[in-house]
């Protein structure tokens, strides 16, 4: 079913060129339309996932082309771009999660740290452990809201005995600023909660097994306003200890959550930079009508 | 896009929309009047169906459930139970019961005389009744120099004639049942020793070749075994494939291949899978005939597609967000199958395993070719005692003439009914209470 690939083109740790495909241009310069290429600094000083010449297919097409990017520790990277870019497919290539979906194949090398997360000797459980998800629509599990936060922890053996267990899932809610509001109904179904109070039940779930990374597919795009301001609290303070990637619709958003934006275009990454010099002065044109609402 | 602009470029419609829908409304409305009318007629006539089987059925069946009996004043005379006087359990089974029977007929009926005329006498009695004494003096032997008055089981023939299935006004050469006969059990509804009671004999006995000794246990608790290795072997093995199948299995064209045999395997004729199971476990692995064992393993080879099947669609109905959910937090394959998919998918494989089950509970076929059709008195204890089914005794009953078998053919049949209703009544209990919102 899995027929995940990667080349792995250089030995773990180190001996990639993350200048190679940087294209240096000056701050006024604006790119054509046609121009391919990632425009903007893919580094940075300290990468917590390294991400090289990433090629995914679903069968034959083509769904992401060469992508390359650095993702900072303790940063939140943002991800945009229109409709079907290919956001989502980056996104669950960082914790193999496509790795479930039948014909999906990925070339290229991405590194958490100095594993590459696609070499034979890395298990997906530990990795997915290390690499939380939160996707777009909330999925608690029809269980307790106790339950779902304590499964993870369960199943990875995080904790001896129920006292332990009790003040994770305490501290976990908490985090998630979601324990007020739960507090005395511990024991009723995470699916029995508002969409805005499943969602950070779900990142209450992802940080319980404390990953490293945290990524996001569209957290917000079932809440309303109060609900994802809360999140995006949520998100701004999480920053202090993992490492969290975002893809976002909202323009807003990645602009008050984030501090580097990539914008993504049918499978290529088009641009990638400080969030403000994204929003503020885009260096390619295809960047600058989508942040303009120019799009399409 | 803005819709003043078009509508003044658009031609103005010759008809305005109001007439044109109008026109067509009638004929619209027309059809689905007529298609609401075929339904109900098709919904009438199946329930009229219906209703006349379950009328028919239960007019014939009801009258099996009672049973006459006559009550008989008992000399238990020591002569015939313990000549020797010694209480001895071995020499007490042994005695002639027949014979205290047929002295207290004698004794209420002392004018019978004659060979012919005294066995007819004899006749009115069951032939099982001297076993009611026997139990008696066996639990009590006290009761021996006693006189009691017993109530012993009718013979077939009075009962038939007690439930009115018997027409008096024939000529005594067209009836079961003699001009004199009628007149004795006359006399003992007048003294008040005939009665007719629950039928307890329908349930606690096995076959037999007499009417009013016949019952259903034997069949039930065959059917029982059957199911049970039935249930035992296609339940878990019907689950874990379909578990593998659908989450674990690669999709090549084996399995495809592979899906396409359980799905025809679901439609063999299943007589097929009777002819198999005498071939491969009687003939070839030498396991007893007529045993629920092959009976049940027959029932499971059946059963599985069908198990299999449905645990496949109620996988698939769960949602892909939960399966997400649990690799996304790292859960193994198998952990996210057995603490998630499995719970939610397991109404809906409780639900087709049932109906699967209900399906082999009303097989006959299959299992006639496995000699579960023999005739067998003996209720059965085991896996490997000789055992017949259900659905295959009121197969061999349905040929008998007698009328009294008629009635307990039908009577069997309601039991059949009762335990189908019961079990797809279950699958619906089963699938209100575990069913989950997600
Ligand atoms: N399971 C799949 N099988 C085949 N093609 C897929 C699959 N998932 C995504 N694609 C294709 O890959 C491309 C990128 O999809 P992706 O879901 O990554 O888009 P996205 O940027 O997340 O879009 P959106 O903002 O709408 O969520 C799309 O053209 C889509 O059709
Ligand atoms: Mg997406």
């Amino acid at each position: 079913m899995n027929t995940t690939t990667i080349e792995a083109k250089a030995a773990l740790g180190g001996a990639l060129n993350p200048e190679a495909r940087e294209i240096p241009l000056s701050s006024a310069q604006i790119t054509d339309y046609d121009h391919r290429q990632t425009v903007g600094k893919i580094t940075v000083d300290h990468p917590k996932m390294l991400c090289r010449e990433v090629n995914v297919y679903y069968g034959v097409k083509h769904a992401l082309k060469q992508v390359s990017l650095d993702i900072g520790a303790n940063e939140v990277i943002a991800f945009i771009g229109p409709s079907g870019c290919g956001k989502s497919t980056f996104l669950r290539c960082l914790n193999r999660m496509n790795d479930t979906i039948p014909l999906c194949r990925v070339t290229g090398q991405i590194q958490l740290d100095a594993d590459n997360i696609y070499d034979k000797s890395i298990d997906v459980v530990q990795l997915r452990a290390r690499v939380g998800m939160v996707f777009q629509k909330p999925n608690p599990f029809p269980k307790s809201i106790y339950e779902n936060v304590a499964y993870g922890p369960r199943i990875h053996g995080m904790v001896n005995g129920k006292a332990e267990l009790d003040d994770l899932v305490r501290a976990s809610l908490e985090r998630a600023g979601l324990i007020k509001e739960v507090e005395k109904r511990m024991d009723e179904p995470g699916t029995s909660l508002s969409g805005g109070q499943q969602q950070r039940l779900c990142i209450a779930r992802a940080i319980a097994v404390n990953p490293e990374v945290i990524l996001m597919d569209e957290p917000c795009s079932a809440l309303d306003p109060i609900a994802t301001a809360k999140i995006e609290e949520l998100i701004d303070e999480l920053r202090e200890n993992y490492t969290i990637v975002i893809v976002t619709h909202s323009m807003q958003q990645a602009a008050r959550v984030s501090q580097r934006t990539a914008y993504f275009h049918l499978g290529d990454l088009i641009e990638i930079g400080e969030t403000d010099q994204i929003f503020t002065n885009p260096k390619h044109k295809l960047t600058e009508d989508y942040i303009t609402g120019r799009f399409g | 896009m803005n819709s003043l602009d078009d509508s003044a470029a658009l031609p103005p419609p010759s008809r305005d929309i109001k007439t044109i829908v109008n026109a067509g409304l009638k004929r619209r409305h027309a059809a689905e009047r007529r298609f609401r009318w075929f339904g109900l007629a098709a919904i009438s006539l199946g329930l009229a169906f219906v209703v006349l089987m379950f009328a028919n059925i239960i007019g014939k069946g009801y009258p099996a459930f009672w049973q006459t009996f006559i009550e008989l004043p008992v000399a238990f005379d020591p002569a015939v139970i313990d000549p020797e006087g010694r209480r001895d359990p071995k020499a007490l089974a042994d005695a002639d019961y027949a014979a205290l029977i047929r002295a207290s007929l004698r004794g209420l009926f002392p004018r019978v005389e004659g060979r012919r005329d005294l066995r007819e006498l004899y006749g009115l009695v069951s032939s099982n009744a001297p076993f009611r004494l026997r139990g008696q003096v066996l639990d009590d032997p006290a009761l021996i120099g006693a006189t009691r008055s017993v109530w012993v089981l009718a013979s077939a023939k009075v009962d038939t004639l007690i439930k009115g299935n018997i027409n008096r006004t024939l000529d005594e050469s067209l009836r079961p049942i003699s001009d004199q006969e009628i007149a004795w059990v006359d006399r003992l509804i007048a003294d008040g020793r005939l009665e007719q009671r629950f039928n307890t004999i329908l349930f606690g006995n096995g076959d037999s070749r007499e009417p009013e000794q016949a019952g259903i246990r034997g069949a039930l608790m065959g059917s029982f075994y059957t199911l049970l290795i039935t249930f035992l072997l296609s339940f878990p093995i019907g689950v874990a494939t379909a578990v593998y199948l659908e989450e674990f299995a690669p999709k090549n064209r084996w399995t495809d291949l592979i899906e396409v045999n359980i799905n025809n395997l679901a439609a063999v004729p299943s007589i097929v899978f009777g002819l198999l199971g005498l071939a491969v476990f009687i003939n070839f692995f030498g396991l007893p005939r007529s045993a629920p064992l092959v009976g049940g393993l027959v029932l499971s080879l059946m059963t599985l597609p069908v198990i299999i099947i449905a645990g496949r669609a109620a996988l698939t109905s769960v949602p892909p967000s939960i399966r997400e959910a649990a690799l996304g937090m790292g859960a193994s394959k198998l952990q996210m199958v057995g603490h998630h998919v499995l719970p939610l998918a397991m109404p809906g494989m409780l639900t087709g395993s049932i109906i699967g089950m209900a399906r082999a509970l009303g097989e006959s076929a299959p299992l006639l070719m496995i000699g579960m059709v023999a005739f067998i008195v003996d209720v059965p204890r085991g896996f490997t005692d000789p055992a017949t089914v259900l659905p295959v005794q009121i197969y061999l009953w349905a040929d008998l003439p007698e009328r009294a078998f008629v009635e307990r053919t039908s009577a069997a049949i309601m039991v059949l009914l009762g335990f189908m209703i019961l079990m797809n009544g279950l699958a619906i209990v089963l699938r209100k209470r575990f069913e989950r919102r997600w």
